[in-house]
């Protein structure tokens, strides 16, 4: 077996808790868009085209109410903002294999969980890697929602709810290895994690679009930590 | 709403999700020297996910107690640095468990 092929298997193996995750959150995209009133394959492409949770539950409720198309504009901005950082992030870590043509097409898939992924890898990645990630967790993204627009009523409310922590428990297992392994990232991740809880409990601060929110967390404690604990050498 | 709208709202949605994506990533080629700005991407992924778990982990399962297990669960496996599948599945099984528990006391 050839190492991009070798590499490509390797990304759809870690693709597959990503996808897993997936499904349960856009099982429940397709229950509320059919719900709503959309025809399920309208639901799909709605999935298909765009790949991201959050940005997409705005989405349909600016769809059902109406709303203008500026707003729907600024609201998936102010939104999905965040992967315009993760992806500057991630520019640094793909190796030479990536040129602007698979910069292109690559550039669609990153989402929080893929980036996240994609980042804790020890050594630079390749486009066949970074294509095996993207492959599986979007026919989870695109089938969860499907199969949640069509048969969305036969699962026990349950059994889907409980899947909605899947993600978390992914990201969990992102982060802690990592807070062990060095005080830097432990400060960084609690400081973050203290700005986010502020920023949901405290009056005043309770109306931020959560899209708002990350950025302003993830940019604070990122800050700090590059200037208190500066990563020396190359890579990490 | 008719089609035609259906498609305008998908073309503005899918557009703008594409852009802030694509647009850092194809533009910026070759390693940034500065040593604040390589620092600083290198942090923001653990802050991303750190900012994005907390804490809506607590409400993610629609049940405070089954949530609060599978966090307890997701913890101890991922401090225990077990693969991210397996702390998926096992913070899943934890809440459902107690849902289950809950349903039938």
């Amino acid at each position: 077996m050839s190492t991009k092929m070798q590499n490509f298997r390797r990304g759809m193996y870690h693709g597959i808790p990503i996808a897993l995750g997936y499904v349960s959150v856009s099982f429940t995209f397709g229950l509320m868009g059919v719900s709503g009133g959309l025809p399920w394959w309208q639901v799909l492409l709605v999935s298909m085209c765009n790949l991201t949770s959050a940005g997409q539950f705005a989405g349909l409720d600016i769809m059902m109410a109406g709303g203008g198309m500026v707003e729907m504009a600024l609201s998936q901005l102010v939104i999905n903002i965040r992967y315009s950082l993760m992806s500057l992030s991630l520019s640094q870590k793909v190796d030479d294999s990536f040129v602007t043509r698979h910069r292109i097409y690559l550039g669609a898939g990153i989402t929080d969980e893929i980036f996240a992924v994609a980042m804790s890898q020890p050594h630079k990645i390749s486009k066949g890697y970074f294509l095996g990630l993207i492959c599986v967790p979007y026919l989870g993204w695109a089938g969860g929602t499907a199969a949640g627009a069509l048969f969305g009523g036969i699962l026990p409310e349950m059994v889907r709810e409980s899947l909605g922590i899947a993600i978390y428990g992914m990201f969990l297992a992102i982060i802690l290895p990592k807070a062990r392994e060095s005080r830097a990232y432990l400060a960084v991740i609690l400081l973050a994690v203290v700005m986010s809880c502020c920023f949901a409990f405290l009056p005043g601060l309770k109306n931020i679009s959560s899209g708002f929110v990350i950025i302003i967390c993830a940019m604070v404690a990122s800050a700090f930590g590059a200037w208190r604990y500066p990563v020396d050498g190359k890579g990490e | 709403m008719d089609a035609t709208n259906f498609f305008l709202y998908l073309a503005v949605m899918a557009g703008v999700t594409y852009a802030v994506r694509a647009i850092p990533f194809v533009l910026c080629k070759g390693e940034i020297e500065n040593v604040f700005v390589r620092s600083f991407l290198a942090y923001v992924p653990y802050a991303v996910l750190g900012a994005m778990t907390f804490p809506a982990i607590f409400t993610s399962t629609g049940e405070p107690a089954s949530a609060l297990a599978g966090t307890v669960v997701a913890l101890v496996l991922a401090f225990c640095e077990r693969g991210l599948l397996t702390v998926a599945v096992f913070a899943c099984v934890a809440a459902l468990a107690v849902r289950l528990l809950i349903y039938f006391m």
